[in-house]
């Protein structure tokens, strides 16, 4: 194994898995955990080492097979995609240890198959942050997207409507990044992100190579569920199983948010994206600022944890969104850095929801009464998950939204600035308002002395270390910043 | 001015937020768990009065926890002023555990570990904005006291407190989230830092003064802890907390962290120089004005007494606020002692409120006629503290409403003047009445004319001492009136 | 006019991928049946495929497959053969567009098994219930 090449072993691991855990699993579901956190662990130290290796000397480009660009297959590991991939792989590996717990009770004899789909969702994670060619970017997106339908699918009830949904909505967008990927080609000859972006400066054809910025555009868009586009996904993301929505919730909006910057800044210039267009940047902000305040109010009338937490997801998409158009240093960084807290975040609260649900069978919120006496470290956990969405320091979800709300000050965007007070706002409220339910009683059972009935510590401890985490990003987020996030800035900022 | 880096001002801070951990796991053995709270609140005391001798020497104290955004580290440092601070609520904090005791036995209240802890973790918080570096690091922790606060308020955790709960966290969370965040970022654009430095910050930024009254007034309605209406409604609606909590949380910690915040800002944000130049301190003192009387004139109608003392303490703590807004050296200072000596008044008035409550299940004024013969221990501490909130010598209130009124004067602010003489009266207009019904009206229920009927001497005890060190501030104030000096006038 | 006709014929491959895309994006959105839903999916995927293949159409090339030989003594003349490279791609998406439409019927038989009916509004109303 040379050391060169280590991020690939980090993307193949899980894919190699995922083929012996349906052979292996099939025959005795003993095998699944040992094979799943093992590679899992793997990739995530891996990843980690990978990290390092970019912090101390830079990034760098790989060509796969040692066919040269722009013909052979290029993959970029830079500070940017480095973090992602060490995100993807702790996040994953976490949230396979609850997974393990959840599947077991809800998927009983079909485990195997969940979590073939899941290790390949992984690797396909992987593949995209690593990509550097836009036509690749295509296909992983697609084998994150079936994975992700069929893990949905998986469901109980009307999760297979769900997922049907998702796939025209999926297919929809991924449709609409091929078909810009399409004018490219044609205005340029190649597909390889560098060498497009060499040849675009030098070609006339303004609406053509315009038209392919929008249908990419709004191809991730559909994907990452920004609103308007979000219909998809409150339904495909609750009805899922537990197992499936801890992985895919985290990351997928993530990831997606990840390749708009790669799209953004390694296709096409700075310059071209914001100084040449300033309305259609300003636009975006103001798009991204609605669908904050909109997607925030959805969540207020939901009365089920986990429609309200992806409400929450789609609000915290428009965050992102806004950061990156915001065109200034300030909000790009805040973006990037809240890509990896809201990552964290998201996981917190859904292994959270995910250990409840274990116990209770529900997560509606009248369901939910006195859990803080039935579950109390569960609800620490999710307490502290819930403080980093509203944006409590010293958790990791204030210092995000901080650099977010200055790039918003900096640039004069105060819709945008607006909106994440307001969402902020009712992020209290919402969490607040479960937190009062976990608290208080039925009228009925005063002070009554329900039994302590904890989650099994397989969902426990990843619980636990995602709450810490957040806390110890939150107070290290200087660091972070200084030596990847400011690193990872696409050039121009 | 050169402060030492040295760990002892975090120490401060942990002594009683890893105190909590003990007091959770020995949740069963409840002599054991007091010993833990009494044991970090010793600690505490112990600590700061070490820190006390190099900051009344000029000097102080830092120590930087974490480089968390560019130009802004989470960072504490002991100065004079946070050291006024740390001062009483650490000692405050001493007496009210004992207290706390003796209220949460005789009452026999559920779920007193959860109590325990939570005050820990409060007070941890209080400690932490008194030496809070920056506005970052003071916001940090003052959202630790809202949060830690929030299952001490609805401890009786049935509907009413429900209610309360809800009220406290939206008044609390919502303008520190709403209002004080996005001024602090405003502040942030404006000068790239969040220190705090004597002289202020924003005078060489270059603001405007629309811009800077902006920032002003998000600050005094952000940090809605310190009670200025129209965002005072938390304030009577946690009386519903067991009421150490009200004595020590809404008598002295959270009202004061906040009235603690805005002066920051006024003196360390802002400086004193930069408000004077663009005409600002006529809006803190008009809107503190405002609060002083509309709340005193409340309070007279309160029937509750600790409602009554919840909007006696609205009052006063606009006193503070509008003494920094006088901008003049008497006034300023005045402002300041002013949390120190309402402190230790006001805190006397909620022990004797609740020592009331033990002993004979009173609640209202009206159905305390008399009372005053059963408990006259009780009574002349609840006289001692009423006296000194009045400012009446020979009493500690005096000294910093004696600065307040000079401050007016010497700043011909003339209006104010009257304001602080009409409250003033409307004080002794809602207190001395208590006093007077206690020992010198007949008992509506003549059961209660018999004998001495104390309440518990955890109780008894530190009530009494806090009305003696109420006293005892009038003739001694040298060490809060020397720091308040380092503090404005380094 | 006869300038707009003469774009339209010139570029005719074009004209009929965008109709084909409106057909296939109609019958995702409009249709209340999931099998014509999936169906204007594939419509809309195939139309992406042509637009890629005929891109790569010159009038007059041959095939890609060259004589090393030939190519070692006199280089390779562009102009002489179809570019290969957007039907590699495209066989990539088909792949992709087989198997969604794979997951993508064996989900809608998982939805038939459980509610008798494909029709969107006919499952909504059985989940009114």
């Amino acid at each position: 194994m040379s050391a060169s090449n280590l991020h690939m072993y980090v993307m193949i691991a899980p894919l190699l898995t995922a083929f012996f855990v349906n052979l292996l699993g099939r025959r005795s579901r003993a095998w699944l955990a040992p094979l799943a956190l093992g590679s899992l662990a793997f990739s995530s130290l891996a990843s980690l080492v990978v990290l390092g290796r970019v912090v101390r000397s830079g990034g760098y480009r790989y060509t796969v097979g040692n066919w040269t660009p722009p013909f052979g297959i290029e993959l970029v590991v830079d500070h940017l995609s480095a973090l992602m991939l060490v995100l993807i792989s702790l996040v994953a590996l976490a949230a396979t240890l609850s997974a393990l717990k959840s599947a077991e009770q809800e998927l009983p004899g079909r485990e195997h198959l969940f979590f073939t789909l899941y290790l390949i969702l992984i690797a396909g994670l992987m593949g995209l942050v690593l990509t550097a060619d836009a036509f690749n970017l295509y296909v992983l997106l697609e084998i994150t997207s079936i994975t992700t339908y069929g893990l949905i699918a998986m469901g109980k009830g009307r999760a297979p409507l769900a997922s049907f949904n998702y796939i025209i909505m999926g297919s929809i967008g991924a449709c609409f990044y091929l078909l810009g990927v399409g004018y490219l080609y044609l205005m340029t000859g190649t597909l390889n992100m560098a060498d497009i972006a060499r040849i675009l400066p030098d070609i006339s054809g303004g609406a053509a190579v315009a038209t392919a910025l929008a249908f990419m555009l709004v191809g991730l868009w559909v994907k990452m569920a920004l609103f308007p586009l979000h219909g998809w996904l409150p339904s495909a993301y609750s009805l899922a199983p537990t197992g499936a929505a801890l992985l895919v919730a985290p990351l997928m909006t993530k990831v997606t948010i990840y390749l708009m910057v790669r799209v953004m800044f390694s296709i096409f210039s700075v310059d071209y994206l914001f100084l040449q267009n300033p309305l259609v940047q300003s636009g975006i902000v103001w798009a991204a600022a609605i669908g904050i305040v909109c997607a925030s109010a959805l969540a207020l009338a939901q009365r089920n944890l986990k429609r309200m937490l992806t409400y929450i997801i789609v609000a915290e998409v428009g965050y992102m969104v806004g950061g990156v158009w915001l065109a200034n240093s300030t909000g790009m960084t805040g973006a990037l850095l809240h890509i990896v807290n809201d990552a964290l975040m998201t996981l917190c609260l859904f292994l959270a929801a995910a250990a409840i649900y274990y116990r209770l069978g529900s997560l509606d919120f009248d369901r939910l009464q006195g859990i803080y006496r039935k579950m109390p470290v569960t609800m620490a956990a999710f307490t502290v998950g819930a403080f980093s969405m509203i944006g409590v320091p010293p958790t990791a979800g204030f210092f995000s939204k901080w650099y977010l709300i200055l790039g918003g000050i900096e640039s004069g965007h105060w819709e945008y600035v607006a909106a994440l007070l307001f969402s902020s706002l009712v992020n209290a409220v919402l969490f607040f308002r479960i937190i009062e339910i976990g608290y208080f009683f039925k009228s009925g059972e005063h002070h009554g002395h329900e039994l302590r009935e904890e989650a099994p510590l397989l969902m426990q401890v990843p619980l636990l270390i995602s709450a810490v985490a957040l806390i110890v990003i939150g107070l290290g987020s200087g660091p972070l910043v200084d030596s990847v996030i400011r690193m990872a800035l696409p050039g121009g900022f | 001015m050169d402060y030492q880096t040295s760990i002892w001002p975090l120490a401060a801070i942990l002594i009683s937020l890893l105190g909590a951990i003990p007091i959770m796991l020995s949740g069963r053995s409840p002599n054991l768990r007091e010993s833990w709270t009494l044991l970090a609140a010793l600690g505490k005391v112990a600590i700061v009065v070490a820190l006390l001798p190099a900051v009344l020497a000029g000097g102080g104290y830092e120590f930087v926890i974490a480089e968390v955004l560019p130009g802004v580290p989470l960072a504490l440092r002991v100065d004079a002023m946070g050291m006024f601070f740390a001062l009483v609520a650490s000692i405050l904090w001493f007496f009210t555990s004992l207290y706390s005791i003796g209220y949460m036995r005789a009452l026999k209240e559920h779920a007193q570990t959860r109590y325990f802890a939570s005050f820990a973790v409060a007070i941890s918080a209080t400690i932490g904005v008194a030496f809070a570096a920056n506005l970052l690091t003071l916001y940090l922790f003052y959202e630790m006291l809202s949060l830690s606060t929030y299952p001490l308020v609805t401890h009786e955790q049935n509907a009413e407190a429900r209610t309360s709960g809800r009220k406290y966290l939206t008044y609390i969370l919502g303008t520190s989230i709403g209002l004080a965040l996005p001024a602090m970022l405003i502040v942030y654009a404006l000068t790239g830092t969040l220190d705090f430095k004597s002289g202020g910050i924003l005078a060489g930024s270059g603001a405007s003064p629309q811009v800077l009254g902006l920032v002003l007034v998000l600050f005094l309605f952000g940090f809605a802890k310190s009670g200025i209406m129209p965002f005072h409604g938390w304030l009577p609606a946690a009386m519903v907390a067991p009421t150490p909590v009200s004595s020590f949380l809404h008598g002295v910690a959270v009202v004061k962290v906040g009235v603690f915040s805005i002066l920051r800002v006024i003196f360390h944000i802002f400086g004193a120089d930069l408000l004077l130049d663009v005409n600002l301190g006529v809006v803190i003192t008009s809107i503190a004005s405002i609060t002083i009387l509309v709340a005193s004139l409340v309070a007279l109608t309160q029937d509750n007494l600790k409602r009554r003392l919840a909007y006696s303490t609205i009052g006063q703590l606009s006193y503070m606020i509008l003494g920094a807004g006088m901008l003049s050296a008497a006034g300023m200072t005045g402002g300041l002692l002013h949390i120190a000596m309402h402190a230790f008044g006001k805190i006397t008035l909620f022990f004797c409120a609740g020592a009331i409550f033990v002993a004979a299940g009173k609640k209202y004024i009206s159905q305390m006629d008399g009372l005053g013969r059963q408990m006259p221990i009780t009574y002349l501490a609840f006289m001692f503290g009423s006296l000194s909130i009045i400012g009446m010598p020979p009493l500690g209130g005096f000294i910093s409403k004696w600065n307040l009124v000079i401050g007016a004067v010497s700043s011909d602010q003339l209006l104010l003047l009257v304001v602080l003489l009409v409250s003033s009266l409307l004080n002794a207009a809602y207190f001395l009445p208590i006093v007077y019904r206690g020992f010198f009206a007949r008992a509506a229920d003549p059961v209660f004319d018999e004998g001495i009927r104390e309440a518990p001497l955890f109780c008894l005890i530190p009530l009494s001492m806090t009305a003696c060190a109420s006293l005892a501030l009038f003739f001694y104030p040298d060490i809060f009136l020397r720091l308040a000096q380092l503090a404005l006038f380094p | 006019m006869d300038m707009v006709l003469a774009v339209i014929v010139a570029k005719y491959n074009y004209w009929v991928y965008v109709v084909l895309m409106m057909i296939g994006f109609y019958a995702m959105i409009g249709k209340r049946n999931l099998v014509k839903k999936l169906i204007g999916m594939n419509i809309f995927q195939t139309a992406i495929i042509l637009m890629f293949v005929s891109a790569g159409v010159k009038h007059g090339a041959k095939i890609p497959i060259l004589d090393k030989y030939e190519v070692l003594k006199h280089g390779v003349d562009a102009t002489g053969v179809v570019n290969p490279l957007p039907h590699v791609l495209m066989l990539t998406a088909i792949v992709v567009a087989v198997s969604i439409t794979g997951v993508a019927l064996a989900i809608l038989l998982r939805i038939y098994r459980e509610y008798g009916t494909l029709e969107e509004d006919e499952i909504l109303e059985k989940l009114g219930k």
